[in-house]
């Protein structure tokens, strides 16, 4: 029986410790006399289960994931399973976690966690590089141009501008050089939809990207990519490099005449240059500050010539479409947002990782259905989209369907489509001075409302999450938050109040309880915290006093212990210590 | 300062400043590279480059402080990139940056005093699925515990001793 195994060798599942999983794997082959070795592939998106391995049966089709593969399990797969054709079921993914699979609809994940990013020939395979042909030998550029204007897509960075309406405006735009920038700056805390399509499909990014050139009319293209994101930088320039072999890029590609090559520009750590004007800016070595616009990056653009910036999920999308035509992308999703979204999703939820759904199902689906809930026994508070720029939806609103304009009205952002989600341990407020401080931390300093209203806003959240709000401070949140918005020039300071606006509104009583009775009801900000331990609970151990670093704990043996507050630094350690359940939190 | 300039050698910059210097819009390619050779910035080699490309010095230090990757101090052996990002956040990443403090004793930005470890705050690193999560000379460390990051760095400064 003819068998393949595949390991996951992604970031998130080298992090999980995938190689030596791979190594195990391959020693346990290698050992029993096989020739046959393990193969590498990108992220299937199943981060909660990783290291992961698939089993293939070849002839058949048969297919078995693995989950939460160590050393010792792999050994196991590999004499068992791989050689002996006993399936290990024990260590099989539950058909539960499966569903997280197979409910998906993948587009532009089509690809991973099923090849080898590495190897051009997994990507030509599975169709990689026809779309690219066909928009090269077959299409005109205006042709190309309509069939992602059939399909619908719109930008999937965040604000969700219609992709075919660039690219017009771009080719229409006078000049002779024309430049395709791909935006791998993916800065939202929380997203990693991106870093996973560069470490598992790369090609699909150099496919899209040249399809954009050709209907463009450019010959150079640039990946703006994060510095933080090295094992994408690794993958993309190997793919650079066999698709240069394989005529894809460089000269006369496909005998037309026509070139087109990319070059990688690693960023050096600005979420700022995200926004399209900073990153031109960054591209050209220059601190990366927005700039007005008009002009836009279309007319004016890299090195004032008329440029197309993208984002990975886009392009990602674009190769599917000309392959599979504008209306079979168009016939997914709703009215006015068309297609599949990669959300990630992660914090405190059950089975965190990558899914990419329609547009229009519900959030309660993709968090719940897919994603199995909140992860432990608390309960759903909150989902958080859009990251700094985005907010957070309650409870309340969980049959919201995702697309652009419902998530809007929220109050939070589509974004880049992370979603972190909440369950009561945290607090509201704390979220916001938490983005707050960031997007303070990353304000290019330009705008005077952005550059000063955030740093006042964090210093208002850091004055109530440490007790010491005041009557009005939420109506000067407000105030402040709307200023900021109408002053700022680009998005980061028009959205930058989100995060505390939106918790203002669906949260306002966590406000109200920090500012009027100093109490943190989700026990979260420390400074509001109260330690008591209860006497009848308390077996007289004298483990908390122990443990406490400040001494501020006192009692005889077998008698009741007491805190002293005004000694009390508020560490937790005497509750997280006590094994009698006695130390309260209030 | 001056003691400090007699110390760099600035001869291995000179390869790089003769590919780049030349190029438009390079500066921050120029600055990733001198940071790969030195670990930072070192002031004599951002006034080497400022007179290779012209550049004014003033300009030079503007990019070079504007960019969170750029360093003008020397940073130890391992740097600790601890995620901020929010699943990190909600995760408890705050306790593990009170763990790595109390065990090396130094906070945020900080350098040990065998200079061996440094510790940086950094935004998402986008492995939101393994939060708490940090990142050491380019390896993940993710689902971080208390005791895993104790662990991970004693075999560090373990692995240095040998």
């Amino acid at each position: 029986m003819a068998m393949r195994v595949k390991i996951g060798l992604g970031s998130c599942g080298m992090a999980a410790g995938a190689r030596q999983t791979q190594a195990a794997l391959d020693e346990a082959l290698a050992a029993a006399g096989s020739t046959l070795r393990s193969e590498r592939t990108g992220c299937i998106g199943l981060c909660f289960a990783e290291p992961l391995v698939e089993v293939v049966d070849v002839e058949s089709g048969q297919n078995w994931f693995y989950g939460r593969v160590d050393a010792a399990a792999a050994a196991r797969i590999a004499t068992e399973h791989v050689l002996g054709g006993r399936v290990q079921e024990d260590l099989l993914l539950t058909s539960d976690e499966l569903h997280f699979l197979q409910s998906q609809q993948r587009i532009a994940l089509r690809n991973c966690g099923v090849i080898d990013p590495e190897n051009i020939e997994h990507y030509i395979e599975r169709g990689g590089y026809q779309a690219l042909r066909q928009a090269v030998c077959d299409l005109t550029p205006e042709q190309i141009i309509d069939t992602v204007k059939i399909s619908g897509l719109r930008g999937r960075g965040g604000a969700g501008f219609p992709t075919w309406f660039k690219w017009d405006a771009c080719r229409k735009a006078e000049g002779d050089i024309k430049y395709v920038i791909c935006n791998a700056d993916e800065g939202d805390p929380g997203a990693f939809m991106d870093r996973s399509v560069l470490e598992s499909d790369p090609h699909s990014v150099l496919e899209g990207m040249a399809i954009a050139a050709r209907a463009i009319g450019s010959s150079q293209g640039v990946i703006y990519v994060r510095a933080e994101y090295p094992l994408s930088i690794h993958r993309l320039e190997l793919a650079m490099q066999a698709a240069r072999e394989r005529g894809f890029l460089g000269q006369n590609i496909f005998g037309s005449g026509w070139d087109f090559d990319i070059y990688i520009k690693a960023g050096a750590g600005a979420f700022v240059c995200g926004e399209e004007t900073a990153l031109l800016a960054s591209l050209e070595g220059e601190r990366g500050m927005p700039r007005l616009k008009p002009p836009f990056p279309a007319q004016k653009g890299f090195w004032q010539r008329p440029s197309n910036i993208n984002n990975v999920e886009t392009f990602a999308n674009v190769t599917w479409i000309i392959n599979n035509g504008g209306e079979a992308f168009a016939a997914m999703g709703t009215e006015t947002s068309k297609g599949t979204k990669v959300f990630a999703l992660a914090g405190k939820i059950k089975r965190g990782g990558l899914v990419e759904v329609p547009m229009g199902i519900t959030l309660r689906e993709v968090i719940f259905d897919i994603g199995g809930g909140i992860k432990g026994d608390g309960e759903f508070k909150a989902v958080q989209m859009g990251g700094p720029s985005g907010g957070c939806i309650p409870a309340s609103l969980l049959d919201t369907p995702v697309d652009y304009e419902s998530i809007s009205q929220t109050g939070a952002i589509m974004g880049s489509g992370g979603m972190i989600i909440m369950d009561e341990g945290t607090c509201m407020v704390d979220m916001a001075r938490f983005f707050l401080d960031f997007t303070q931390k990353e304000s290019c300093g330009k705008c005077i409302h952005c550059r000063i209203g955030t740093k006042r806003m964090l210093e208002i959240l850091e004055r109530i999450t440490r007790g010491e709000g005041k009557p009005g401070d939420v109506e000067l949140l407000q105030d402040l938050g709307r200023q900021i918005q109408a002053g700022s020039l680009c998005g980061l300071g028009a959205s930058a109040p989100n995060p505390a606006l939106s918790t203002i509104r669906y949260f306002a009583n966590e406000y109200r309880a920090h500012i009027e009775e100093h109490k943190c009801p989700s026990h979260s900000c420390r400074p509001l915290l109260q330690y008591h331990i209860k006497p009848e609970k308390c077996r007289g151990c004298s483990l908390c006093a122990r443990k406490c670093p400040v001494g501020a704990i006192s009692g005889e043996l077998r008698e009741v212990f007491v805190i002293d507050m005004d000694k009390c630094i508020k560490c937790g350690n005497c509750a997280a210590s006590c094994r009698f359940d006695a130390v309260e939190v209030l | 300062m001056t003691n400090i300039a007699a110390e760099i050698d600035l001869q291995p910059l000179e390869s790089v400043l003769a590919a780049c210097a030349a190029k438009p819009g390079s500066l921050i390619t120029i600055l990733q590279q001198t940071q790969e050779l030195y670990g930072y910035l070192p002031r004599p080699a951002l006034a080497e480059i400022s007179r290779a490309t012209g550049i004014t010095p003033a300009k030079v230090l503007g990019v070079a402080s504007f960019y969170t990757q750029f360093r003008l101090e020397p940073v130890g052996r391992y740097l600790i990139m601890l995620c901020q990002g929010t699943a990190c956040h909600v995760n408890g990443a705050e306790s593990i940056s009170a763990v790595i403090s109390e065990e090396l004793g130094i906070a945020d930005g900080q350098t040990t005093a065998d200079g061996l470890f440094t510790l940086k705050h950094v935004a998402c690193l986008g492995c939101c699925s393994l939060a708490p999560a940090m990142m050491i000379n380019g390896e993940v460390y993710g689902n971080l515990t208390a005791s895993s990051v104790r662990q991970v760095l004693h075999d560090l400064a373990a692995k240095e001793a040998e």
